[in-house]
């Protein structure tokens, strides 16, 4: 291991335990991370590409796509909107209970899924706190596709806030006054000089909320009512495939799963590079 | 513009940023506010800009620009012109949009149109010799390009007012001696008002018609460079112009007495302290009756117009500070660890706050 | 000093608005929690506590947990001292890869250790001549709960190492320090809250984990069942006081949590006001 560290890139490494250090991550990824991910390649092997060309575009499945992109795409606008007010909130004014407000919002990290699936479905039920007061107008949220985006919305709330906060905190108080003192109203410095600074964060924690949306399991299901082609979630199909065995159709439904999430993430982490690069000339 | 303090104060919390203040800036004056860290220089420059507000009690202050009461107007209803130590440029806009930002922002009432704006921005880059870079990020522009962006926005809107905060303050030595002699010089192009603050007291001297000097949320002294330096009104404004060399001592029947060391000086009996500028320190290789002031050279240093000398003895609290001509410096052979005397040719005597000079000899 | 939305209508308005939808969003499930597990009363909530299979299923996760978080802590430590203090082609893709948990749904995590350690896959048939049964027993749970909480003490400390840099360690170095004792004297007395904030995600996310557990466990009554999976067949049994009463506990451990972040940032706060 001494060895290794020395060779590395031609010069000594300074600091010690590159070859232990690199050992362990590597081996655990491995073993971890990556190799069951081929249990997944092994089994899609089995099929042929027009079985798996049909397993994915059944029917039943590609309402469960619909259902899934749609919700998550509306929980994660409503993040945007709630995360973007709150950051704000919790960086740029002091009011007594703050701290609880800001604590508050790692809640949904916190509390485990499964909780937040039946209390949300408990909440919103017609004899629930909530429903019974939504219901007489007309809403019905529990068992409906409303219903699934609340529990998507309620899982993913602190992946905007804490990617925008820290930027907004970030921002110095000169840019404010410069906007300012060149004549520019509230709204416009709001829109035209802060705005551009938050975009990467926002889009970033939406990202990753909408991500998270799409993989959401334990909160949604309580909450869905799991109607065929109504309200099931594409990860409530997988759990259903495998419960009757069908581990190929499993395979076929969660590869797709599997690889629009890569995707997304892939792409949210190459165009904040991107973005960060413009606007720090190219050296960070 | 003129711009008229009455009464102004500031609290921060439970500390006072500023004692009561009134100061009067003429038409097309050039200021500086010069103190060290902490002495309100900044926050004074920023209520003028409306960015901070005076304390309104006990008794109100009032800012004139003009004859316009501005103490209640928004800083966005100011008129003002503010540039920023570190620039404060918006990023994600290239340098045209920076400068035209302001214009771009107007009511749109008063808003020139497009092109008249691309004529105005490109007159203010051409100005500040940057048009070729009018669509670079401010990243892809140096530090002192960055601070020229921010002039030229600031100036862009017209204001009645331009201020400055340490405008020149990140910028390495020799960037921040061009800006310096570039803004003087467009000061004097377009005649408008400005205030700028600094903790350089060579840049204030240099660059302003008259100079603010404050310490501890005070005015000390507001005049002319030149009357400034000859004629400081306390011993901070003189200690702060420059460096200082202490010379205490014992006073009786008209000579000071410090250990060895001896002065004569015209003056009553008891304690005194004297001040001395490093150039009113003669050096020789013997002493007069009446002035015998034996040192020790530890340190000198070439570089600039004279030479540095530092000088020490045991009768000396802190180390003295004397300049003396080249051709001195080779006459007198310095050298480390020489012994020499010093001959004050001028001192001078803050006791009680009154100012005392010695007469040159 | 003012700042764009300090006029005191905008403010009092943004606020307003932030606590209100707070509270209807995030408070009101909290206690609502709370208020269905004690809504039978005390003693029925004790009752549904002290049940043989509820214990059996807070003994186990419990297990599950304090045999994860060990785990977690060696890897992600070895991670974060690897790239925050070396150069080496493949940096990036590592610090990439270990955000796949992130982004792959539980259900899926689940699935491919079921596809890979299930009798049918290729490692759980070969254990399997061996009488060796991984999936539906507590080494599948374990198994995936260390994929789905393998990220939390790498992303605590990644960050904030790389902003410490490497000067200390190197003067340590420098002044004959062997490697085991830099980390110990040096580097761990600046990651410890970090650390030990990791180490609290990990667990609230090993102790609630529900969909990647769901798929391996079998939820066997009194044998293979954690909490989150206890409360569901309580909650499917129509049971509702019952699944409130283990939700209840599972949202205690969630408030620990909120309160020690809570604590180890305003003494971060404090620390910085010092320097």
């Amino acid at each position: 291991m001494k060895s290794l560290s020395f060779r590395q890139s031609g010069s000594a490494r300074v600091l010690p335990g590159f070859g232990l250090s690199m050992g362990i991550s590597v081996l655990f990824i491995s073993l971890v991370l990556l190799l069951p991910i081929t249990g997944l390649f092994g089994q899609l092997a089995g099929l042929s590409l027009a079985e798996y060309w049909s397993i994915v575009t059944e029917g039943r499945v590609v309402a469960s796509y619909a259902v899934t992109l749609g919700a998550a795409a509306v929980a994660a606008l409503i993040n945007a909107a709630f995360g973007l007010l709150l950051a704000w909130v919790l960086v740029r004014y002091e009011f007594p209970g703050k701290q609880l407000l800001d604590a508050l919002m790692d809640l949904p990290f916190a509390l485990p899924t499964a909780v937040a699936g039946i209390t949300l479905a408990t909440l919103y039920a017609s004899n629930g706190w909530m429903g019974r007061l939504l219901e007489p107008l007309g809403f019905q949220v529990a068992y409906t596709w409303v219903g699934i985006a609340l529990a998507m919305a309620f899982t993913s709330i602190p992946f905007v806030v804490r990617t925008v906060q820290p930027v907004l905190e970030d921002l110095p108080a000169e840019i404010d006054e410069a906007a300012m003192s060149l004549g520019a109203t509230d709204g416009v410095a709001f829109r035209r000089v802060i705005m551009p600074h938050l975009w990467p964060a926002l889009v970033t924690g939406t990202g990753l909320a909408f991500v998270r949306s799409l993989g959401e399991f334990g909160a949604i299901i309580f909450i869905a009512g799991n109607m065929p082609y109504e309200t099931e979630i594409t990860a409530l199909m997988i759990f259903v495939r495998l419960q009757e065995y069908d581990y190929a159709g499993a395979s076929a439904i969660a590869s797709v799963v599997l690889f629009t999430s890569l995707a997304l993430l892939l792409a949210i982490n190459v165009w904040q590079g991107r973005f960060v690069r413009r606007l720090h000339g190219g050296n960070s | 513009m003129s711009i008229e303090l009455h009464h102004i104060a500031k609290h921060f919390g439970a500390t006072q940023a500023l004692e009561p203040i009134d100061l009067n800036i003429h038409d097309g004056e050039l200021v500086g506010l010069l103190g060290p860290s902490g002495s309100g220089k900044t926050t004074l420059l920023r209520i003028i800009a409306g960015l901070e507000s005076a304390d309104r009690s006990p008794t109100p202050g009032k800012i004139l620009f003009g004859e316009r009461d501005v103490t209640h107007v928004h800083v966005r209803d100011r008129r003002i012109g503010f540039v920023f130590q570190h620039y404060a440029l918006f990023r994600h806009m290239s340098v045209f949009d920076n400068v035209a930002f302001g214009l771009t922002v107007m009511p749109r009432k008063d808003r020139p149109s497009k092109g008249e704006i691309r004529a105005r921005v490109f007159r203010l880059l051409e100005m500040v010799k940057l048009e070729h870079f009018a669509n670079r990020l401010p990243a892809q522009l140096s530090g002192g390009q960055q601070q020229r962006v921010s002039l030229a926005r600031a100036l862009a809107v017209q204001p009645d007012v331009l201020l400055l905060d340490e405008p020149f303050g990140a910028l390495d030595a020799k960037v921040r001696q061009d800006l310096r002699r570039w803004l003087r010089r467009l000061h004097e192009e377009l005649g408008f008002t400005s205030v700028f603050v600094t903790h350089d007291q060579e840049e204030a001297l240099e660059l302003s018609d008259r100079v603010v000097v404050m310490s501890n949320g005070r005015i000390e002294q507001v005049d002319t460079p030149e009357a400034l330096y000859r004629a400081p009104k306390n011993r901070f404004v003189f200690e702060f112009l420059g460096d200082v060399n202490h010379l205490e001592g014992r006073v009786k029947n008209g000579v000071l007495t410090c250990g060895d060391a001896q002065l004569k000086v015209d003056l009553p009996d008891g304690d005194e302290e004297l001040l001395l500028r490093p150039h009113e320190v003669r050096l020789a290789e013997t002493f007069e009756p009446g002035v015998h002031l034996p040192m020790t050279i530890t340190a000198f240093s070439l570089v600039g117009a004279e030479v540095r000398v530092e000088l020490e003895a045991d009768w000396l609290g802190a180390p003295w500070l004397a300049t003396v001509r080249h051709s001195d410096f080779e006459r007198l052979k310095i050298h480390r660890g020489q012994r020499l005397y010093a001959h004050p040719r001028r001192w001078h005597r803050f006791k009680d706050e009154v100012v005392k000079a010695s007469q040159p000899h | 000093m003012r700042r764009v939305g300090d006029a005191p209508a905008v403010r009092g308005l943004l606020i307003l608005a932030a606590v209100l939808l707070s509270a209807l969003f995030l408070l009101l499930p909290l206690v609502a929690i709370f208020a269905q597990a004690l809504s039978s009363g005390v003693m029925v909530f004790w009752e549904n506590v002290s049940n043989v299979y509820t214990l059996h299923a807070i003994g186990l996760t419990l297990l599950i947990a304090l045999m994860t978080i060990p785990v977690c802590l060696v890897f992600g430590v070895a991670l974060a001292w690897l790239v925050t203090r070396f150069r080496f082609p493949g940096r990036r893709i590592l610090q990439t890869l270990i955000d796949i948990p992130f982004a792959v749904s539980p259900v899926v995590a689940g699935l491919v250790y079921l596809l890979l350690y299930g009798r049918n896959g290729w490692i759980g048939n070969f254990l399997d001549g061996y009488d060796i049964q991984l999936m539906f027993a507590w080494p599948g749970i374990l198994m995936v709960t260390i994929f789905v909480t393998c990220p939390f003490v790498a992303r605590e400390l990644i960050p904030l190492m790389q902003a410490q840099g490497t000067r200390e360690e190197e003067a340590a170095v420098t002044l004959g320090a062997s490697g085991w004792t830099v980390f110990r004297r040096v580097t761990l007395p600046n990651i410890k809250w970090a650390l030990l904030y990791g180490v609290i995600l990990t667990n609230a996310r090993a102790v609630g984990e529900f969909g990647a557990v769901s798929v391996v466990s079998g939820a066997i009554r009194g044998q293979t069942n954690t909490l989150p999976l206890h409360l569901e067949q309580l909650y499917q049994d129509y049971n509702a006081v019952g699944a409130f009463s283990s939700a209840a506990l599972l949202a205690l451990i969630a408030l620990l949590t909120l309160a020690t972040k809570a604590a180890l940032q305003r003494r971060a706060t404090r620390r910085e006001a010092i320097l």
